[in-house]
């Protein structure tokens, strides 16, 4: 008899023409996407362009998107910009993302319905275990796994593992994906889910709306994951309903499927979290962060760039001003965000606050432009790494947080929490 | 690329969890030059390391070398650098593919790992996965690559396996 299989194994196996594969083997399966981006693409579009590739394997299934230091932060950058639009001309490939239609890639791909449930989609680029959310199979590979994939279509994945967390109850005032997934890290570290598969699942997880799920399938690479992934249901089905005119497909875990380990999280008992320099796993709660003076605080990025966040940052900010000598850098993640949250009036309540609000772009987040910090500088951000010199200078500090702290962090001057003010 | 002779050269020792923002910093990701890289591999763990590394020197982390970012450039710089092959404890998993597919050498070896100091001796059999501390007269034994990795390393890397394979299919 056939064991049970998990939503991870399911669709591994459906794309690679087995009815089931096991966790440890190592499989070739068919990709649904290939994504690259402005750092990553320029060596998989040489391997391919000195190995005299004319074509990739499917237009139709490749995304370039130029958005780690676009705008071009400076020559060398632009260069890499101009390899991807070439590339993307010569070849034909119907998803490049020009400036004005460019965003942040693991919020513009589900945004434009290029991820969709039951998929299996690799990205150059580790935060692309994101689509997880939807319901997708998605893994950050490097750029020789790219060009394969662009050249062939196809990819090898050593099946991975699951661990399951469980996650129930209601939770707190302000807390949301970005508290349970630096909670979770911090729980069982940077390596805490090496090779495995990150399975949320409980009565938390399913109350969750899109924009949470994202952030924490986003960051499961922080603890070492292949994937996270949540599996599909209304919300996701509301979420994808006329993104796209693809037929998608939804897979679920089987009751006997196997796990490593079930981890059960009580959402009462997660508060707003704070990651401490220098690794994600140094979670904790935002009281014992409380005075520590910061110089800048930056709410954007693949993790929390979207509209849902400037909301929060905006119930926060409203008819409030950023403390003097703070920087507060807005950066909605892609140009429907961006829109959004200027018909919302969002904007209004930034710039009164003293916020200058950045073009789409991933900037700060990896140290690029948008943001950096001078040595000895301290920044909240809404991002996924504080290692070190992962904003600016190697002297600098980076606390992670989600939109709520760093926007009441942005007010009093220190790490605070929006009950502070 | 020298997979069948022995890898030696003189130990640089790291901690766990060296990320890849530490192996190359995002400042230079502006281009992929490999030798632009080089000379700033590991700078921010330890940033005389381009001037102190010589041919042939091997890497040595403890556990989940290369966490963070996808970013090959990471491998890409150390191969640059002279850097013969990677000892850790335990790899993460993008370092850890992307190494196979590009063609730098890597060995797991918690022992190895623990075993050796910066400055030691070492030389590495890859065909064997035979570890040996010439410091200190230690052996280890690395964990045996699974057969698609021995496959790929035989092929030359991903890009020469995929393409045997399209030519054959």
């Amino acid at each position: 008899m056939s064991m049970g299989q998990t939503i991870t194994q399911k669709i591994l196996a459906a794309h690679c023409g087995r009815d089931e594969v096991h966790p440890g083997e190592i499989v070739m399966a068919d990709i649904d996407l290939a994504l690259g981006n402005d750092i990553t693409a320029p060596i998989s579009i040489k391997i391919l362009r000195e190995k005299g590739i004319k074509k990739v394997f499917d237009r139709d299934r490749v995304a370039l998107v130029p958005d780690h230091f676009a705008p071009n932060k400076d020559i060398a950058s632009a260069q890499q910009c101009k390899d991807l639009r070439e590339f993307a001309r010569d070849f034909d490939i119907t998803h490049y993302f020009e400036l004005g239609e460019m965003g942040v890639e693991h919020a513009l791909l589900p945004e434009k319905g290029l991820a969709l449930p039951g998929e299996l989609i690799i990205g150059a680029d580790s935060h692309t275990c994101t689509y997880g959310a939807l319901g997708a199979f998605s893994m950050g590979v490097g750029s020789t796994d790219l060009a394969g994939a662009m050249i062939s279509g196809k990819a090898w994945f050593k099946v991975p593992g699951a661990i399951k967390f469980v996650i129930d109850g209601e939770l707190g005032p302000w807390v949301g994906g970005k508290d349970l997934i630096l909670y979770i890290i911090g729980k069982i570290g940077v390596d805490g889910a090496l090779y495995q598969s990150m399975e949320f699942t409980g009565e938390t997880v399913r109350a969750l709306h899109m924009s949470d799920r994202l952030t924490m399938c986003n960051m499961a690479i922080e603890a070492g994951a292949k994937n996270g992934i949540i599996e599909p249901d209304e919300i996701t089905e509301e979420y994808v309903r006329g993104r796209t005119s693809r037929e998608w497909k939804v897979y679920s875990s089987d009751p006997d499927a196997e796990y490593l380990d079930e981890i059960r999280i009580k959402a009462s008992d997660v508060d707003l979290q704070v990651a401490f320099p220098h690794l994600p796993e140094n979670s904790r709660p935002v009281g014992e962060a409380r005075d520590i003076a910061i110089d800048q605080v930056v709410i954007g990025s693949c993790t929390n760039g979207r509209l849902e966040d400037f909301q929060a940052a905006a119930r926060v900010l409203k008819g409030k001003k950023v403390a003097p000598g703070v920087r507060l850098i807005m950066i909605p993640a892609t140009p429907l965000i961006y829109r959004q949250a200027m018909e919302e009036g969002l904007f209004d309540i930034f710039l009164s606050a003293g916020a200058v609000i950045s073009p789409p772009t991933c900037g700060p987040c990896l140290g690029g432009h948008m943001g950096i910090l001078a040595e000895g500088e301290i920044a909240v951000a809404t991002t996924n790494r504080n290692f070190v010199g992962r904003m600016g200078h190697p002297k600098s500090e980076v606390y992670l947080a989600g939109a709520p702290v760093a926007a009441a962090s942005a007010v009093t001057g220190t790490i605070s929490s929006p009950e502070d003010l | 690329m020298r997979k069948n002779s022995t890898l030696s050269g003189t130990a640089w020792r790291y901690g766990d969890d060296v990320d890849t923002d530490a192996i190359i910093p995002a400042r230079y990701l502006n281009t992929s030059d490999p030798e632009e890289l080089a000379l700033h591999c590991m700078e921010d763990a330890d940033p005389d390391f381009p001037k102190k590394v010589a041919p042939g020197d091997i890497i040595v982390g403890g556990k989940n070398f290369g966490c963070g970012s996808s970013r090959e450039h990471a491998p890409i710089a150390i191969k640059a650098a002279g850097v013969s092959c990677v000892i850790a404890g335990s790899f993460a998993r993008i370092f850890y593919r992307n190494a196979f597919n590009m063609g730098l050498p890597i060995f797991e070896s918690g022992e190895a790992a623990k075993g050796i100091r910066t400055g030691d001796k070492v030389e590495v059999d890859p065909a064997t996965g035979i570890i040996k501390n010439l410091t200190t007269g230690k052996e280890y034994k690395a964990e045996p690559f699974p057969p698609f990795m021995m496959d790929l390393i035989k092929a030359g890397g991903l890009i020469p396996f995929l393409l045997k394979e399209q030519s054959h299919g």
